[in-house]
């Protein structure tokens, strides 16, 4: 569960980029953070990921209070969040096999692990034919599953997509849609940022909306409506 | 940590260097051309001790006794003396054995101009020793301890010597540690740049690194191959080329310059080299490891 309670959050250089947030995210729910540039939905990414404090309130994920813990421990938190960003960042260098077993090889998991873990997980993302493939020979939907088989390898409890479809066409983009669903369905919470209000409507899950840093709906099974 | 880790850690490494292969090979030349000059220094220094304690063990005190003493209590005030830790060595001469070395330096085809005082050693009360210290620059605590004890009359020493060869001795510590230090700082500055860049290549890797929960340990180890492996590069380099460049040079030296060599005994390769090799390898990786790790960190901010 996540439960983020009178979060603040203003830079240093003065920008309030979150007022006074109070979310609850049960286990294995799937939500929708919505709202234009500037709204404070990265900033809350970047929260839960620990990559930035608040400058006051209370985060806790999964019974571990962010704000008490010690840097050592962010490596290790980390481990249970997988995150998935606009741009892929994939390693180009690197075949599709190796971007996903390369998630395990930074957290030293064995390489047996890896050879049991690495083409189940390619299966489950659609691509076990390209696991030799670079990134630079696959579409942008086939690179998208790729991090996202690279974020789910070390099988986290949380799942934090920034834009997951920014750079896609829209075919790919349900596509890309329906696989995080598909990973929510089996369990993990997927924590969804997004402007397209398309891809909200279809998909009927929960969705928070937020305006220059505050939170102004939060609903069950919602649909946006263009301005 | 894991075989596999580790492997792979060498491997990065080992691809951050050939990914920017020139900066690599910049930093490696310096750091051989630093280490190559610590070389030549550290042979020049070692070979200049060499002599200066060569002439040390040949600078003595001698020690006159009162008159009034005897051979045996002499001898037993040597023995004491003997006990002092700055002492190397003692040579005991009795006045007999000085009167006999006097004849044969000053009355040598005069012998008969020597008869006169035949039952009569006008060296008598003449006895001393001949002190040696370990270290030159002792002498004078040990000429102060010596002018205090009982029984001495007179202590002899070369106090210029002594202090000519502390202050040249001085003087070449200072300039190799000055040196050394300039050459450190410059391989320093070398390798932390070439560690730079090679993590500007890698940044995005390390940004995913961070998000998938790698420990700096982990994000580090890549970079602290890479600033080792040049380390160890620029270190093996200039011992090659000093092993040669040193045998040649002692050998041309002994066989052209003759009065050099009867001057100045080099220290043969096998002595020093098994130390310079230590010190340089021990240079190589230190700079290579601190300028590296040192570098990364602030890369790591999370």
């Amino acid at each position: 569960m996540i439960e983020i309670t009178n979060v603040y959050k203003t830079y240093d250089t003065g920008n309030k980029a979150l007022r006074n947030i109070n979310i609850t995210i049960e286990d294995g729910e799937f939500v929708f953070i919505i709202g234009r540039s500037g709204s404070g939905k990265s900033t809350l990414l970047k929260l839960l990921l620990k990559e930035v404090e608040p400058t006051s309130g209370k985060i806790v994920v999964n019974d571990m209070n962010l704000g008490k813990m010690p840097r050592r421990y962010v490596p290790k938190y980390r481990r249970r969040l997988g995150v998935v960003f606009q741009d892929f960042r994939l390693l180009k260098d690197r075949n599709v096999y190796e971007n996903v077993a390369f998630a395990q090889r930074v957290i030293g998991a064995s390489p047996r692990k890896m050879r049991e873990r690495v083409p189940s997980m390619l299966q489950m993302v659609g691509l076990s034919s390209k696991y030799k493939s670079f990134p630079q020979q696959l579409s942008g939907g086939e690179q998208q599953r790729v991090a996202i088989a690279r974020a789910l390898i070390n099988r986290p409890e949380v799942l934090l997509a920034d834009e997951p479809t920014g750079n896609l066409d829209h075919h790919n983009a349900i596509e890309i849609m329906k696989l995080l669903d598909k990973i929510n369905r089996m369990g993990t919470t997927v924590i969804v940022v997004t402007h397209s209000n398309e891809l909200v409507n279809l998909m009927r899950r929960r969705v928070i909306t937020m305006d220059r840093g505050c939170i102004v709906s939060d609903e069950e099974g919602g649909a946006v409506h263009e301005d | 940590m894991r075989i596999s880790t580790f492997w792979y850690c060498l491997k990065e490494g080992v691809k951050n260097i050939c990914r920017n292969v020139w900066f690599s090979l910049a930093s490696v030349a310096t750091i051989s051309a630093c280490i190559f000059l610590f070389c030549l220094f550290f042979s020049i220094i070692v070979n200049i001790q060499h002599v200066v304690k060569n002439a040390e063990g040949t600078i003595g005190i001698t020690v006159f006794f009162d008159e009034e003493l005897s051979e045996e209590q002499i001898r037993e005030l040597g023995t004491q003396i003997g006990e002092m830790p700055q002492i190397s060595d003692m040579e005991f001469t009795s006045a007999q054995e000085a009167w006999e070395s006097m004849k044969s330096d000053y009355f040598a085809g005069h012998e008969e101009l020597a008869e006169g005082f035949a039952d009569d050693n006008p060296l008598a009360g003449s006895a001393s020793y001949q002190i040696f210290l370990r270290d030159i620059t002792t002498q004078d605590q040990v000429v102060e301890a010596l002018e205090q004890t009982p029984g001495v009359r007179q202590v002899n020493y070369s106090n210029s010597a002594a202090e000519g060869l502390s202050s040249f001795n001085a003087i070449i510590g200072i300039l190799s540690f000055v040196i050394i230090g300039v050459l450190l700082a410059v391989s320093v500055f070398l390798i932390s740049n070439t560690i730079n860049v090679a993590a500007s290549f890698r940044k995005n890797e390390n940004e995913i690194m961070r998000y998938i929960g790698a420990t700096n340990y982990m994000i580090r180890a890549p970079f602290v191959v890479e600033g080792l492996v040049i380390g160890l590069m620029g270190a093996v380099l200039p011992l090659i080329g000093m092993y040669f460049l040193y045998l040649r040079a002692v050998g041309y030296l002994a066989a052209r310059f003759q009065i050099i060599s009867r001057i100045f005994q080099f220290l043969p390769l096998s002595q020093i080299f098994p130390y310079m090799t230590a010190v340089a390898v021990l240079l190589g990786l230190g700079i290579g490891f601190f300028a590296s790790f040192f570098t990364i960190r602030k890369h790591l901010k999370v």
